[in-house]
């Protein structure tokens, strides 16, 4: 009996303790994970939409609440001014879900660019171009917030990728569907913004 | 065993019982993570680190776990190093962890760790186990970053992404392919064998 109630001892402290251990060192380690993951995951798409800003966007970020989810905005200063966000919207492709950043230019509302930030499953050589297609890139730069993002054959500005309509569409779609939260949380946005002019 | 000195303890590690090609254990991410220098010394690292640290622990609890149910105990204190190691490698080299994928948390069943608490640091003192830990764990860095080398530059023909070769280099892409592995660490070990013969 006594042998058994020392085995039940020794494993149970012996777990409590590496379990203990183990959350300090997750706790220590959480907020430099969520770093890199950002970095290496997100970080290309951001710092290339917010291209010539003098802050690092990927520590100047703060969320928001909208209803169930919780959205992360990340800042550009320019100038010394916070005039820019990015943040990430979904949209329908070829093969899932997109995930889509968006830059956005806060004193204009204009766009400032997209990129894509999902591992990518749309069709090599053609859907898969919305990655790298500078062309298509390009031309959603300067469009509006306020009007929704279409591409050239549904009435809009956008070149779609040849051969790659569904995804084009689902991209321009993304863009779109972020504008209705956008307009409805500006002032939150503007406000956080703020708090990062240098 | 106890006539052996602290540093031959320690030297053991890097010939007379160098892993994997002397106790010919933990072979499996041997041969899956060795596809190139940087990978290999990544694990070779993490290896260490966890054999010194379980070593360590085992060593000092060697008194107070009851032999019944040592092997629990040795999984816990091998557990628990590896998912430090885990989290410190996500919070500091995220690409290396990216690369490495699931062949960390599979330190917990890794034959070198748990066979030394078994036959080494459940036996013997802390200073001892230090040393048996760090000589094998240093052994299989060098065991790793040799083979993870000779991967590289043949199979790649680069070397921590630098290229070795001229462009004329064809490289030999069976090398970083699973049969490479095998047919790679075969010629090591009996190259090995025939310099240890004499």
């Amino acid at each position: 009996m006594r042998d058994v109630i020392r085995m039940i001892l020794v494993l149970g402290i012996l777990g409590a303790v590496s379990g203990g251990g183990l959350a300090l060192v997750k706790a220590g380690t959480a907020a430099k994970i969520e770093y890199q993951q950002l970095k290496f995951v997100k970080g290309p798409a951001i710092l290339e939409i917010l291209k010539g800003c003098t802050n690092d966007p990927l520590v100047d970020r703060f969320k928001i609440k909208d209803g169930e989810t919780e959205r992360s905005f990340y800042v550009g200063v320019f100038d010394g001014k916070p005039n820019a966000v990015a943040y990430e919207t979904y949209g329908k492709g070829f093969g899932g879900d997109i995930g889509i950043m968006v830059g956005v230019n806060l004193e204009t509302d204009q766009l400032l660019g997209m990129g894509v930030t999902t591992p990518f499953s749309e069709t090599p050589g053609l859907g898969a171009r919305a990655k790298t297609d500078q062309n298509f890139k390009g031309s959603f730069k300067g469009l509006s917030m306020n009007e929704p993002v279409k591409v050239k054959v549904d009435g809009g500005k956008v070149d779609a990728i040849s051969g790659a309509t569904t995804t084009s569409r689902g991209v321009c779609a993304a863009v779109t569907d972020s504008e209705g939260f956008y307009s409805k949380m500006k002032p939150q946005i503007l406000e956080k913004a703020q708090a990062f002019a240098k | 065993m106890s006539e052996k000195s602290l540093v031959q303890e320690f030297t053991k590690g890097l010939w007379e019982e160098i892993p994997p090609f002397r106790l010919v254990l933990g072979l499996c991410p041997t041969l899956a993570v060795t596809k190139a220098f940087e990978t290999g010394f990544g694990m070779g690292c993490a290896l260490t680190f966890v054999l010194v640290c379980s070593n360590v622990l085992v060593s000092v609890l060697r008194k107070i776990i009851p032999s019944k149910i040592r092997v629990p105990c040795f999984i816990i204190c091998v557990a628990t190093f590896v998912v430090i190691v885990e989290l410190v490698m996500q919070a500091y080299t995220y690409p290396l962890f990216l690369k490495l994928g699931i062949f960390i948390p599979l330190i917990v069943v890794n034959c070198i760790p748990l066979g030394r608490a078994e036959a080494f640091a459940y036996k013997n003192g802390v200073v001892r186990s230090i040393a048996d830990g760090l000589g094998l764990g240093v052994g299989y860095a060098i065991s790793l970053s040799v083979l993870g080398s000779i991967r590289e530059i043949f199979g790649a023909g680069s070397w921590l992404g630098h290229a070795v070769f001229g462009a004329s280099f064809q490289p030999f892409t069976f090398m970083v392919e699973a049969p490479g592995a095998f047919v790679c660490l075969g010629l090591m070990l009996g190259v090995m064998n025939l310099a240890g013969k004499k």
